[in-house]
């Protein structure tokens, strides 16, 4: 949005003479480096560790599944767009990011047709429909995702992830979160907190998720308070279930440092078209995703709910903005 | 501008077609169409509603006192349906079975109460019986095709058949709701491309 005024200051002709006065919408002083394309490329940035440690931890798998992802959803963004009779609008790469999220958010035994359908879906359903980037009300990752997860539960469920038959160390157990629901079991914090533990081919490391948010939050392309509002909720209730439980403190650690939450926290709930535009507001949504991720943790039968959470949020999103409308100077 | 009654038979058929065009009873539309059975099923039973509504509301037009006209076609309608739903109990149980609920509720299926309203109440008979054979038979066309698209993708078979071969992986979304609007509105959008709106 801020680059609307510097646009227009180019678009004038080179051979025409520049109005004495300029009329633009405001705002009139905008930062040169607030673009789309700069903040994806922050993302990306920040992701590669994350997709480094996939390939080391899956191999080949995590390279299959980033790969599809990230082809389709360029594919699918280039077909929409000429369906549409807009200029192909790959250059700010948000289609990139987009497949690049949505293949690390993916277990990594999934066939790669899951990857293709949730890509052509996360950008046709959840960004074209809608009327392209900045129109969408979900974030496109989770919708394709959400698709898939619904389409094809013996791909995607708990059960996907445990695959000896692969040859990779890390899937010959359940994940951290399944083994807990199920068996009652917790995964050393250590593994989990540098990443070796079964999972989603980008979740498994909190370490390098925590780097990766942290880097964002310093460049300003992701806003603090909602990963704040996630994890403060969900040390919270999981302080609560962890009094009601072993009271060990363990527990706290288990949930942080499992599942997606903070890859989900820091890359998927921090997407500026589909959260709040008010700090205030923010720290709801994040509130909010934390608390939806421990009840589904805790009561429903998935063992994970980081994307539920934050497409129910989502839908919340446009509420949330009325409700935490700033002040205006002067007014009562 | 008097129709002949041919066109008052087709303009249900595409130009007015229920669901797609006048975009009436989305309910039956959203909740049945898990199968094509389903489908062809709930549209029969609406034609049926629809033909004989239409009719009997055709003949009664001018005695029917315009204060209470309203409650005076859901009172037809709903004579109808329970005939209609008594019948289908009879000789098709099984879709009977399928269709549940769905089948009273044929009563506040918004196109019954729309073509007496716009159209039985102020036309002869021949013209409102055509208007509610093609109203009620576009409207099991649509049904029918919404069905397939989902039935296909979601179980992989079309009326029961098997069409794809045994690796094939069903969407299981496409039969749960949300893949009904979705699939829903995808159609509403082919439609609206085809009739270049």
């Amino acid at each position: 949005m801020n680059e609307t005024s510097l646009e227009n200051i180019k678009d004038i002709p080179a051979g025409e003479d520049k109005p004495l006065i300029h009329v633009a919408p405001s705002p009139h002083i905008a930062s040169t480096s607030a673009t789309t394309t700069r903040m994806m490329a922050d993302v990306l940035i920040a992701l590669f560790p994350i997709m480094c440690m996939s390939v080391y931890l899956f191999k080949w798998h995590a390279v299959r599944q980033i790969a599809v992802c990230l082809g389709c959803c360029m594919a699918a963004e280039a077909l929409f767009a000429a369906m549409r009779g807009r200029r192909a609008t790959l250059a700010d790469c948000s289609a990139a990011v987009t497949g690049i999220i949505l293949g690390l958010s993916l277990p990594a035994s999934a066939p790669w047709y899951i990857g293709a359908i949730a890509s052509f879906v996360a950008i046709g359903i959840g960004k074209v429909v809608f009327g392209g980037l900045g129109m969408n009300i979900f974030n496109p990752a989770m919708v394709g995702r959400a698709f898939v997860m619904i389409s094809f539960a013996n791909l995607m469920g708990a059960s996907a992830y445990e695959q000896p038959g692969l040859g990779i160390d890390a899937m010959t157990g359940a994940t951290p979160l399944t083994a807990l629901k199920q068996a009652g079991s917790m995964v050393p914090l250590n593994d989990m907190f540098w990443g070796l533990t079964n999972g989603s081919v980008g979740e498994t490391s909190a370490l390098l998720c925590l780097i990766g948010g942290i880097y964002l939050c310093i460049r300003k392309t992701a806003c603090w308070e909602i990963p704040a509002g996630i994890i403060i909720s969900v040390l919270v209730l999981a302080g609560i279930a962890d009094l009601a439980g072993p009271c060990s403190g363990y527990l706290v650690l288990h949930h942080f440092l499992g599942g997606a939450l903070l890859f989900g926290a820091f890359f998927i709930a921090t997407d500026p078209v589909t959260s709040p535009v008010t700090p205030k507001g923010r720290f709801v949504f994040g509130v909010g995703i934390g608390f939806l991720v421990m009840i589904i943790r805790l009561f429903s039968g998935y063992p994970e709910g980081v994307m539920f959470a934050v497409l129910l949020m989502n839908a919340l999103a446009p509420l949330i903005n009325r409700w935490t409308i700033p002040k205006t100077l002067g007014e009562d | 501008m008097a129709k002949t009654i041919a066109q008052e038979f087709t303009k249900g058929l595409w130009n007015e077609i229920p669901p797609f065009r006048l975009v009436l009873g989305l309910c039956p539309t959203l909740a049945v169409t898990k199968s094509v059975e389903g489908g062809i099923g709930m549209g029969i039973a609406t034609t049926f509603v629809l033909l004989f509504s239409n009719a009997l509301i055709s003949i009664l037009r001018n005695i029917i006192p315009p204060k209470v006209r309203i409650a005076c076609y859901i009172i037809v309608i709903a004579t109808f349906v329970t005939v209609v739903e008594l019948l289908m109990q009879a000789y098709t149980y099984a879709i009977f079975r399928q269709l549940g609920i769905f089948i009273p509720l044929i009563v506040v299926n918004c196109i019954l109460l729309g073509r007496a309203e716009a159209f039985a109440s102020k036309n002869k008979l021949l013209p409102s019986i055509a208007d509610g054979l093609g109203m009620g038979i576009g409207f099991t066309l649509s049904l029918a095709s919404l069905g397939a698209i989902r039935e296909i993708f979601g179980y992989g078979t079309f009326y029961g058949m098997h069409v794809f071969g045994p690796s094939f992986e069903p969407f299981t979304f496409m039969v749960e709701a949300p893949g009904a609007f979705v699939c829903l509105g995808l159609m509403l959008c082919l439609m609206n491309l085809a009739g270049g709106k």
